[in-house]
């Protein structure tokens, strides 16, 4: 017990110096753990919003069915089968027909997809109900990016164009009724939303669907003769991979943050124990053996940390609830490749604060023993003549 | 050599040469010196006669290269690095001529230094810390900080820290050097107190003619080597200061 207090009293007595190092560290935990937590919540939120508004409970793909390949569609469509209509008319999934199709906005083609759904499914949280078909017009749905690419409006028509399945080219104007806002890119850009009735019956595709999204929550899942399931984690693995690399990327200010931390750290050991040769030598005088010395002169950089988290905890708490309750306000027009909000709440865990605070605790008892290592061949009658051997 | 019972340290030949360029250095050449529990001893001789050499040495710092020393029973030349320690944290009190307190600690901090590497009660090093302290006549700067204090009474603290775990032996290289007469005076007399109320042996090397005065043995060497050893009347400290 004699170490630690002796450690606490020199660090303490240090002054100036042990606040700037104590203070850059706690900058260190806080800006790794908001950082994280940043990147945790994006991840969180981007993932909820695709679970809510096209994943539920994950889908089943038509074999032939690739949503990063369009030039497949064409064959990507069958009829649903048993197992899965039964579902369907449980209220427990809805299918969606996929295909593509062209438009001429302004009079220059462009490519879409066309998607059927049913304006009553629940399932996903699309506003299908605006597609119930009330006059002669066909309704169509899109999002605010389509109907910005594209120049539409709210009631505007809009001649589209597709191959039925015969392979044969047919064309229908459809109004649209509503343009819907939302963070998931991947039901928005390029896709015009129909009734899923109208699409088989102009696509002479009866009964059939290119998927079948099962409700959220849904632990029966029947494997399927031509039909595969994919489960969230296959569905959301972009995401995960979209937020490793962010978070790489963030991980090299770490780096740079903590090994600033590290540096002034290490230069403050190597300092002290060149200066406090002559206390080291009373020390051994007193009794003190070399590996007592090399424990306090550690134990005083490493404590460092300690003090830093306690810092870090003292400031660095109620920024980060208040963080969390007003999230992060991203700058307009910022595009992270995937579903966000306009704010941002961090995503805290208490994995991620403890693994960060063991970490910079590790890395600075390393980094403060290794200075002291020059202890180890003291002898002390040099020490007290203030010699290193 | 029956006689190794009766001393507290014995000395035997000792030799201790350093390196120096091609050739070395005897810094000690043959020293053969004994001494009994309660003596006021001092090695005195020119600079460089191997004065601080020799204390070093009893004070389990240092290993001869040649000969042996027994303190305490303890041969200091087989001595392993922390069994060395362990002797001085228990035996032997140092008192040095730049007073060498550890300067983040208060004076009651240090004088209680020792003491924590003895298992020992809270409240008993209180006590022991606290009389340490009256016998220096420092109580009443228990709280100060090294820094706060004068030359003298930074001797007087390390004193009371060499004596607080009131140890056999006390050796003091040069206690004097850096302190004015009138102190050099208190912390001597000081010093020849606890020699006869606590019995402990007190080493001294030293040129200081003022300490020289306090000695009841002096022994002069010379080149690393003892060229006298007389047992002396003290002209001072025989108790007629009190
Ligand atoms: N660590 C060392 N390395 C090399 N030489 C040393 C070392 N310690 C002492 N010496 C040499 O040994 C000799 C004796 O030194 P020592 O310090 O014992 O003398 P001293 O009697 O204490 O002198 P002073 O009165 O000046 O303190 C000197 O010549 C000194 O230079
Ligand atoms: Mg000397």
């Amino acid at each position: 017990m004699i170490i630690p207090r002796l450690a606490i009293k020199n660090l303490m007595g240090a002054g100036i110096r042990t606040w700037l190092n104590v203070v850059v560290l706690s900058l260190a935990f806080v800006i790794i753990i908001f950082f994280q937590s940043l990147y945790k919540g994006m991840g969180d939120q981007a993932k909820e919003a695709k679970i809510d508004i096209e994943f539920a409970g994950g889908q089943y793909w038509h074999e032939e069915y690739d949503p990063l390949d369009p030039l497949t569609l064409e064959d990507a469509h069958g009829f649903v089968p048993g197992p899965l209509q039964e579902k369907v008319d449980k209220g427990e999934a809805a299918p969606i027909l996929v295909s593509q199709a062209s438009i001429y906005p302004e009079g220059r083609l462009q490519t879409i997809i066309l998607k059927g759904i049913d304006p009553k499914q629940t399932i996903i949280d699309l506003p299908s109900k605006f597609l119930v078909q009330e006059g002669d017009d066909v309704p169509a749905l899109i999002g605010t990016r389509m109907a910005k690419n594209t120049g539409l409006n709210q009631g505007d028509m809009i001649t589209v164009r597709w191959r039925d399945a015969k392979g044969t080219f047919d064309a229908r104007d459809f109004r649209i009724v509503q343009i819907m806002r939302t963070t998931v890119e991947t039901v928005d850009q390029g896709q015009i939303w129909i009734p899923l009735e109208t699409m088989r019956e102009l696509m002479g595709m009866e009964n059939e669907a290119s998927l079948v999204v099962v409700a959220k929550n849904t632990v029966n899942i029947p494997a399927v003769q031509g039909w595969e399931f994919k489960n969230l984690e296959f569905l959301l693995a972009d995401i995960d991979n979209l937020i490793k690399a962010k978070s790489a990327g963030g991980s090299i200010m770490y780096v740079f943050l903590l090994l600033l931390a590290m540096l002034a750290i290490f230069n403050t050991q190597v300092l002290s124990i060149f200066r406090r040769r002559k206390e080291m030598g009373t020390m051994m005088a007193l009794g003190f053996t070399r590996s007592k010395v090399i424990q306090l002169f550690t134990l005083e950089g490493a404590m460092h940390s300690v003090l830093a988290a306690i810092i870090a905890a003292v400031y660095g708490i109620p920024f980060l609830v208040w963080f969390d309750k007003t999230g992060f306000a991203l700058p307009q027009g910022t595009d992270f490749g995937f579903a966000l909000g306009e704010k941002i709440f961090p995503g805290y865990s208490i994995g991620m604060v403890v693994g960060t605070v063991v970490l910079v605790l590790m890395v600075t008892t390393v980094v403060s023993f290794l200075p002291t290592r020059r202890i180890a061949k003291l002898k002390p009658t040099d020490a007290l003549r203030g010699k290193m051997s | 050599m029956e006689m190794s019972n009766s001393f507290l340290i014995t000395t035997k030949d000792l030799v201790r040469t350093f390196p120096m360029g091609r050739t070395k250095i005897f810094a000690l050449d043959g020293v053969s010196l004994n001494f009994k529990a309660g003596e006021f001893a001092g090695l005195v001789g020119p600079s460089g006669s191997g004065k601080t050499t020799f204390l070093n040495i009893v004070g389990s710092l240092d290993s001869p290269t040649e000969g042996s020393a027994v303190v305490m029973g303890k041969k200091i030349e087989t001595l392993s690095h922390k069994q060395a320690a362990w002797l001085r944290n228990k035996n032997i009190g140092f008192i040095f001529q730049t007073f060498n307190l550890l300067p983040v600690y208060t004076v009651y901090e240090n004088v209680e230094f020792t003491l924590l590497l003895l298992k020992m009660s809270a409240n008993e090093r209180r006590k022991k810390v606290m009389q340490a302290l009256e016998w220096v006549k420092l109580a009443d700067r228990a709280k100060s900080k090294p820094s706060q204090l004068s030359g003298g009474e930074s001797q007087r603290v390390a004193v009371a820290r060499a004596v607080v775990k009131e140890p056999p032996i006390i050796l003091a290289d040069e206690p004097t050097a850096n302190l004015d007469a009138e102190n050099s005076y208190n912390i001597l007399d000081t010093m020849v107190t606890l020699n006869r109320e606590l019995g402990t042996t007190f080493i001294f090397a030293t040129h200081d003619q003022k300490v020289i005065k306090y000695l009841r043995r002096k022994i002069t060497l010379f080149d690393g080597k003892v060229a006298k050893d007389e047992q002396v009347e003290p002209e001072k400290g025989k108790g007629e200061e009190q």
